[in-house]
Order: C-alpha cells, then structure tokens, then sequence
C-alpha cells in the first residue's frame, strides 16, 4: 500500500502505516509442538492517515479488525509491527513515563456507555480524574473545569454529583465524552460511540460528536459498523474486510461510486427505510472466513461475483483509481 | 376483523417490580391476516417484545397478562390452559429469537432437536420426522443438510445458526411466526441472506403470517405490508409501510424518521434527534405519554390520553392532532 494516501501542507494529525496485530491462539502442548502456532490476522498491513481536524471512518463488518486498530492506536495493546506517527512523531517510539504523558492527546470513546464508566464513581470523580491524574490544571479549578466540560457535551453542572447508573444510555455516553475531552486531546477514536443507543437518542450524540469536533478542533476516528451513521459523520472513510483496508475515499465518492466489489456488496446488502428501492436482497454469498486461515490473495475472492484466478493467487495492491479514491481489487476500475 | 388469523385487543401486560408496576403492553389491539407480513416496529423498552411474548404466553411471575384477549383462529389465546398452549406453540404459532443459543440446546445435536419438536405435535416415526427435517435443513440453505442433521449448535456459524433456528419455527408450517429481531445480532451481509430466505420462503410457504419485530426501520420497510409503530407501551400509528414512511402522522413517527442517518438520502441531509428520552415505564408521563418529546403538545395532550383513530386509508393514529372529536 502506498505511504502518503493523502498529500496536504499541513501535517496529519495520525500516519498509520503498514500496521500489523496477530494474536496468538491458545492451543494445547502437544498441538504446539506438532505443527507452527495458530494467529489470528486480526489487522494486516493497514495504511492510512487522519487529517487535521477531519473526521476518518473506519467500516466493516464483525472481524473486520476495526476496533483492534482503534485499540492499537490508543496504544491499550501493542501492534506486531508497523508505525505510527502522531504529529508527525514516533507514537510507538514513547514508553513509559514518556508515553503517560503523551496520553493525553489521543482519547477514546467506547460503545457500551455502561461498561466503561466506574459505577462506583461519581461524575465529578470520572471526568476529573484524567484532570489530576496528568496535572493539568491547578488543583483549585478541576471543579470549575468539570463544570465546563459537562456544560460542553449537554450536561447540567449539577449533575456532577450523581452515578452513572442515575443517567440513560446516551447521557452517559455524554459523561464518557467529557472525560475524554478533558485533556484537549488531538486525536479523539470513537468506537462504535451509537450503536447500543436507541435510535432517536443516536442521533442526539452524533450531532454532538460532530459539534464537538468543531469546537474543539479534533482529529476524529471515528469506527461503526453502520454505513449510514459513517456517511452522516466522515469525511474520508476507510472499508476493512478481514483485517485489511479494501478502499478508501471521500465520503461523497465511497457512497456515490463504491469501486471494490465488497463496498458494493455491503452497501446493497443494507435495507433502508425507503419504499422507492424495495427490492429482494441481492445477498452475496456465504459468511466472513475465519481470521486464523483468511483466504489466500484477495480476502474477499471467496464471496466475490467478480472473482478470477488471479485473485485467489495474488494480494491485490492498493491503487489510486480516482483523485483521492483508492481500492484494492485486481479488477476494480474507475 | 372476522378474517384476521390473530386478533388482539385491548392487551395488557405488566412486570411487578420493587419501583413500582412496570406496564411494558399498555391497551395493545391490532390484527393480521393470513399471509401477512405485520411490522412491530419502536425503540428498547416500548413493549413490541413483550407483545410478541404474550401472544406466545411467555410471560412469567412477575409478570402477568392483566387484560385484553387474543383471539387466534377464533379461539382466545388468553382462555387457555397451559397444556392447551403446549399444543399452539410450536405448532400453529412459532418465535424465532434474536439470539439463537436460547433457543437451541448446546448439547444436543440440532436435527434431532428439530425432529423431537416435529415428533411432539404430529403422529410422525423417527425416520419420517428425520426426513422432514432434513428436507426443512435444505429449504433454508444449510449446505449437506445430511451431515449437518447430527451436528451440534456451535458447529454452525451464526448466519447458520439463525437458519438452523427457522427451520425449526418453520418445520410445523405454523399459521404464524412472531420473528423477535430476527437479524440483528448478524451482520449486514448475512442479515441480507436471512431477510432474502424469509421473504422466499414466506412466498412459497402454505401462507404463513409473521409478525416482524424489530428498531430498525429499513429492515420493516424491506419486509412488512404493514407497520405498527409502538412508544412506551402503546400502538401510536398503524398503516401500509409506504404510508409510515412516506406520510407519518404521529409526532413520533416523524421524529424516528426525522432522527435516522440514512443511506439513500444526501450526505449534508440534517438528522434532527428527537429531544429527551424515552419515557420511564414505572412512571410514565400524563397524557399521551410522547407529550414531554413533543413539539406539538398542547394543553389536551398533558391531561388525556389518545386514542388510535382513523385518519383516513386505513392509517390509524393515536394522537390528539388527528382527532376532530
């Protein structure tokens, strides 16, 4: 895959380049002596780049390798290999107190707004907590800026004497949000930040998100495995199948004119809410191969209408087949 | 509605809970006839599961039925005995779950498990029953439904799994089929396979009605002629899908269209959320229980509650807008 997906001026905020995570399978002795150890492929030579204060969604379906890059990026687990860049430095490079340090510019959001907040904490303790913990403002105004953070994500100051377990679904995504806002990171993941909300709260948060991002000049990657939510938030989006990136391109373009065969295929496997397109599924066939054996070349070869020999022999390389629009097909074209 | 296969009304299903009385079916009525294809269609907690669940009488202390009847081929489901039940279930009116572990046992292989279901309700021998199931594994696409016939659940991908699970609602060519947000534990591209299978095989089954249960908006307007729209317990509108998704006349019905990012429409196309949320079981809201969400509430919404009225073609809403009385 080539290196510079996207050329500006301006320095992006994150260069992922030729990212690798196995994990190892957990086998018995003997099975381990006998033939080489099981890894699953779970993200294999992923490249792309998250401009300045742009939104990057990253799509696929179920082991697809999505969240495990967010998880890499954040540095929660480490890459078998590849780099990173963060502004232009080394992000792998940090390591201990040095990389505590710079944690604060990349900040998660999680999608299940129950599990990642402490029941045992109030609000004030969850969002001031990263405030003292990186000593970033004096000890006298963590109550003031807590105040101030809630206010930002639609919360009342008063509510910073409360439980989680006092809020919905998606105030509590609020609260998550304030304590990943509470350093100014610069680069801020979403992991699938909607999807156990209901659906007229969804779209209170992502309005929110994107207000956000705004106001505070964030770099977004954003992670979903809902196309339509994608299209809503992202300027540039990025289609994983099997731990590898199929395309990338503008939103405009991915959604207008998708060039790989399983861009396609996900699009048309959505239903919509829409009586002008009623159809039958054009299902495509079979279930996503098993991470620990992808198949051979082209991932997608097995579930793909457009496949030939070559695709089962050959990883396909990743071409420019339109200003800014890139695939990995042997037979996609512009 | 003398032609409905299933005519529920006025159904009430309530949970005791140490809050308080928890009404999740608040005056639930609607119908469906044979063949049709019937969308439940609302938000978590808006009592479209607990309505399917009432119908099947799954319901269990400290829930109960509190009122209401649902009359299935003109007997009231309500009126009968558990035994009696035992020979509905299954039989004439099969669920299929969200997640099919519930409804598969881990232990057992899954053609035997199909067979004994088959076996309870017909006069069928081992080999006959063996033999429809295997005929049922291969009418929803199980590959070598032969050697599959022993096999155990987790040997099946969850895609196969689900079509295991249909199988089994469909092998008693039930009258009607409640399917419990069928898809959503799946992804898109095998969701796809299942919604393409279900439509098939309700086409060439012996008119089979399925009541489709489901958030999700685009799979209820793929797959239903009709949608009921539920919020906290109550049908706010009933009508053709092309009339809800077109011509919503509920406030709520609005929003949730309002509220969806969609595929089919521009990327700068505003989602416009639908304020607060939804409203608290245990103690809901006076009046129309959407009143406090509502931009078009006004004095008679806070104090009484709406009832669903025609509105013209069929379409029914329960809104005080649409009320000329």
């Amino acid at each position: 895959m080539n290196d510079t997906v996207q050329t500006t001026a301006v320095r992006p905020t994150l260069e992922v380049r030729h990212l690798i995570k196995h994990f190892a399978v957990r086998q018995d002795v003997f099975a381990s002596l006998l033939r080489e150890p099981l890894k699953v492929h779970a993200v294999d030579d992923v490249s792309f780049t998250v401009g300045r204060e742009e939104t990057f969604g990253l799509v696929g379906e179920s082991g697809s390798g999505k969240s495990t890059i967010g998880k890499l990026i954040a540095r929660l687990i480490e890459p078998t290999g590849g780099t990173m860049l963060l502004d232009g430095e080394d992000w792998l490079a940090l390591r201990g107190a040095a990389l505590r340090r710079a944690r604060r510019n990349v900040q998660m959001i999680f999608q299940n707004p129950y599990a990642s907040l402490d029941p045992r904490w109030t609000v004030e303790s969850i969002v001031a907590e990263p405030l003292s913990t990186h000593k970033v403002v004096p000890r006298g105004d963590v109550h003031g800026r807590v105040a101030e953070l809630l206010r930002a994500v639609g919360l009342e100051p008063s509510h910073a004497q409360r439980f989680p377990h006092q809020f919905s679904g998606g105030q509590r995504q609020r609260i998550g949000l304030a304590r990943a806002l509470a350093l100014n990171p610069r680069l801020l993941i979403a992991d699938e930040p909607v999807s156990a909300l209901d659906v007229s709260v969804q779209a209170q948060i992502l309005n929110l998100i994107q207000d956000i991002q705004e106001r505070y000049h964030l770099s977004l990657l954003f992670i979903s495995h809902d196309l339509s939510v994608v299209k809503y938030v992202c300027d540039r989006v990025a289609v994983m199948y099997l731990g590898r990136v199929v395309e990338v391109a503008g939103t405009r373009a991915l959604f207008r004119r998708p060039l790989h065969p399983y861009t396609q295929a996900l699009l048309a496997a959505i239903p919509e809410p829409t009586t002008k397109r009623r159809r039958i599924f054009a299902a495509i066939e079979g279930e996503i191969p098993s991470p620990i054996h992808p198949p051979s070349g082209c991932r997608f070869h097995p579930r793909c209408a457009r496949a030939r020999a070559l695709c089962a022999l050959e990883t396909p390389e990743f071409r420019e087949l339109a200003p800014g629009h890139w695939a990995a097909c042997h037979y996609a074209e512009a | 509605m003398s032609d409905a296969l299933l005519d529920v009304r006025d159904l009430v299903t309530r949970f005791r809970t140490k809050r308080g009385t928890l009404v999740a079916v608040d005056g639930v009525s609607f119908n469906i006839g044979r063949g049709e294809t019937l969308g439940l269609v609302g938000e978590s907690g808006c009592g479209k599961s607990a309505t399917g669940q009432s119908i099947m009488r799954l319901i269990e202390p400290p829930g109960e039925i509190a009122g209401g009847s649902m009359v299935f081929e003109g007997e009231d489901l309500r009126a009968k005995s558990r035994e009696e039940m035992r020979q509905v279930r299954g039989a004439r009116i099969a669920m299929i779950f969200q997640d099919p572990t519930t409804t598969l046992n881990p232990v057992f292989p899954v053609g035997g498990q199909i067979a004994e279901l088959f076996r309870y309700h017909t006069s069928a021998g081992p080999k006959e029953a063996k033999a429809r199931v295997i005929d049922m594994l291969a009418e929803v696409g199980i590959p070598r439904p032969h050697e599959r016939y022993d096999a155990y659940p987790h040997e099946f991908s969850g895609g196969m799994q689900q079509r295991v699970i249909i199988a089994c609602a469909l092998v008693l060519r039930p009258a009607l089929v409640i399917a419990d947000e069928p898809t959503t534990a799946l992804d898109v591209t095998v969701q796809a396979q299942i919604l393409a299978l279900l439509q098939r095989l309700q086409r060439s089954e012996t008119n089979t009605a399925v009541i489709l249960i489901s958030h999700d908006l685009g799979v209820v307007a793929q797959m239903c002629e009709r949608v009921c729209v539920m919020y906290a317990g109550n049908i706010v509108e009933v009508a053709t899908t092309a009339d809800i998704l077109d011509a919503p006349k509920h406030p709520y019905t609005v929003g949730l269209m309002q509220s969806i990012p969609r595929l089919d429409l521009d990327e700068d196309a505003a989602v416009r959320p639908i304020p607060g949320v939804v409203a608290d079981p245990i103690r809901p809201p006076s009046g129309c229980k959407f009143h406090p969400r509502c931009a078009h509430a006004f004095a008679r919404c806070y104090s009484e509650r709406p009832t669903l009225k025609a509105t013209g073609n069929g379409h029914m809403a329960a809104c005080h807008l649409y009320d000329q009385t």
